[in-house]
């Protein structure tokens, strides 16, 4: 099934074991979200459950917030994730921290649904991949799921989490199909997934990131290169024990992302990684990320701020 | 319906709590034992407590950086709430939270959003859950009349109108936004005229005066519990010291309008209110004593309580 379906499934069968979780946020009622992802809801849970909110960011995340430390489970969709800075005040000043700041008193379990990197021509403020936004904001969970099985088990986690969550849809993976059990399962957070063993390199990479350096591990072992491919699912908690347990073995590192290069979170895990094993690595560390500017409408510069196969490869070649 | 006798002596003692708790925060302060800034409510006791004495003690409040009352008319432990704004590990929130986000649940006093406006929406999601709870409790959210001309307000009055949430949202209006007047950031005279642009019932009360709060609050809560969603509730009041216990809250405004509001002073009039309705001097003497001991009491056990020790650095974040 399709990533959308599979979040869908999540939804609806976590609404069904729990009464208090609710789903809000702009047109996920009637319209079943821009994306699909909570069609069928509002017919199957009702509109007491399943409300769509004003144009109103900072409102409906403040609400789901003052539901949460009050007995619900809100899961709040962010259309866009660019969509997120309307409402950073809410997130950042009382999600993140009101646990901390009550001494405990209060739990805070929403979570926010949102969708990162739309890819195509939407512009410079409705393309953003702004995880790293919050990794340095204690107090939050960040999952960034690639595939629809991941989808679906991380989300069922998050909603079942009694912390805060951003959970990164990434719209270029909507639509790609992937095994998903019929059995129920969750996915714990902070452990990463080595999706394809080698010996030669470690790729790093997030979020839809990670189906384009497998490729380019399949372009390697044609020429007798084998790169390991580790996606961290989870950028807080961090499986950066995973990671670093791979570097030793492989002595090089690359990490793959498509957000800005600067502040990513290829520097967070390569400052980890030197931190833990410095003298493991035989070669520089290479962030593949998107190049420092705002994301251009015009597709033949639009495409230059995602990182391709293309470039993966190359990364990995000028290493060894 | 109007509170019975022994209601009014119980709003009076909160109402000196308030008070006395106040200036002997102040007084720590100068000593430096406070380690944040402390945002003093004197002159605006009549808010606080009118509106508190009509909620439940199972209904919840949302406050502000200038909270301490609101624990207080709630019913927070005064020693608990002190121990809190000197960071001590016998406060309410350990001693993370401090004199801006001092709250305690249990109580009621969900939190305190010491960023203006914000809890303006995390009271509409407060509502939302009793709502779908299917309890009949309400939440009584105050901000200034500064956070009226902040998104959150807008936004967050809009959501609970919208959908019929068992909100009061108070605004207790003293006319200063840290130094800056109403006059000089906002041009409707009453707050509470915005109330229109939502669909909801805005209210505008005599601040000082606590019955009439009291009155306002009981009304509101009357139809949020019945269903009909939010009230906006202004009360006009007055801050007597400045925006907090270091400013002296004299450079933007004059003095001769800080002494005409000292002559207003809620505490004194509902005295004579009480005085006029037959409760004896010597009643009323008998609780300002008690509140003279219970403050001291709460300020020696805030004083004599330990700092948290480093172990409870990283605790809490999850």
């Amino acid at each position: 099934m399709s990533m959308v379906e599979a979040l869908r499934e999540a939804l609806a069968e976590e609404m069904r074991r729990d009464s208090s979780v609710i789903v809000m946020g702009e047109d996920v009622g009637v319209l079943g979200g821009i994306y699909r992802v909570t069609q069928g809801l509002l017919e199957e849970f009702g509109p007491e459950r399943v409300r769509d909110t004003p144009i109103s960011e900072e409102a409906f995340m403040g609400a789901a917030i003052g539901a949460a430390v009050t007995g619900l489970r809100p899961v709040v969709e962010i259309m866009y994730a660019d969509f997120l800075a309307n409402c950073m005040n809410q997130i950042v000043n009382f999600a993140a921290k009101m646990r901390y700041c009550s001494g405990g008193q209060l739990r805070v379990p929403v979570v926010v649904r949102t969708m990162v990197g739309h890819g195509r021509g939407h512009g410079g403020d409705h393309s953003q991949v702004p995880m790293t936004w919050f990794m340095n904001i204690p107090g939050l969970r960040l999952v960034a799921p690639s595939t629809p099985y991941d989808a679906k088990g991380l989300l069922k986690t998050a909603i079942r989490d009694d912390s805060p969550v951003l959970f990164f849809e990434p719209h270029l993976l909507y639509r790609v199909r992937g095994p998903v059990p019929e059995e129920e399962y969750t996915i714990p957070f902070g452990r990463a997934d080595i999706k394809r063993r080698g010996e030669d390199v470690t790729i790093v990479a997030v979020s839809a990131m990670v189906p384009r350096a497998v490729e380019a591990h399949e372009r390697l072992r044609e020429e007798g290169i084998t790169a390991e491919v580790i996606d961290p699912r989870t950028l807080n908690p961090l499986d950066i024990e995973t990671i670093v347990e791979s570097v030793k073995r492989t002595n090089r590192l690359i990490t793959v992302e498509y957000s800005p290069k600067t502040g990513g979170v290829g520097a967070e895990i390569a400052a980890l990684v030197v931190e833990r094993a410095f003298d493991y690595l035989d070669a520089p560390i290479i962030r593949v990320a998107a190049p420092d500017v705002p994301v251009p409408v015009s597709p033949p510069l639009g495409r230059m701020t995602v990182p391709t196969v293309e470039e993966i490869v190359e990364a990995v070649e000028a290493l060894l | 319906m109007a509170p019975s006798l022994d209601e009014m002596i119980q709003m009076y003692r909160k109402m000196l709590e308030i008070r006395r708790f106040e200036e002997a925060i102040a007084d720590l302060y100068h000593r430096g034992e406070v380690p944040s800034s402390a945002h003093l409510y004197i002159g605006q006791e009549a808010v606080a407590v009118g509106v508190c004495s009509a909620l439940r003690r199972d209904d919840y409040v949302l406050t502000t950086h200038r909270g301490h009352a609101h624990n207080i008319a709630k019913g927070v432990s005064m020693r608990r709430l002190a121990a809190e704004i000197l960071g001590k590990a016998t406060g309410l929130c350990k001693g993370k939270g401090g004199s801006m986000r001092a709250s305690s649940l249990a109580d009621g006093v969900v939190y305190a959003c010491p960023i203006v406006g914000s809890n303006i929406p995390i009271a509409a999601g407060v509502g939302l859950s009793i709502k779908l709870r299917g309890t009949d409790q309400v939440v009584a959210c105050f901000f200034g009349e500064g956070a009226s001309n902040i998104g959150d307000f807008h936004e967050g009055i809009n959501l609970a109108a919208l959908w019929r949430l068992p909100v009061l949202y108070v605004c207790e209006n003293n006319l200063y936004a840290l130094s800056v007047s109403q006059r000089r950031s906002t041009l409707v005279e009453d707050i509470a005229s915005r109330a229109s642009a939502y669909g909801i019932p805005g209210v505008v009360v005599d601040g000082n005066d606590v019955l009439a709060v009291y009155e306002a609050a009981r009304r509101a809560v009357e139809d949020a519990r019945g269903g009909r969603g939010p009230t906006l509730i202004e009360c006009k009041t007055y801050r007597w010291l400045g925006h907090h216990a270091g400013d002296p809250g004299f450079a933007y405004r004059p003095k001769e309008e800080v002494e005409a509001w000292r002559e207003r002073c809620p505490i004194k009039r509902f005295r004579r209110v009480l005085l006029s309705r037959g409760v004896t001097e010597e009643e009323l003497a008998s609780v300002e004593e008690e509140v003279e001991e219970a403050v001291r009491d709460a300020m020696d056990f805030a004083l004599e309580s330990p700092y948290p020790g480093p172990e409870e650095l990283l605790r809490d974040v999850y």
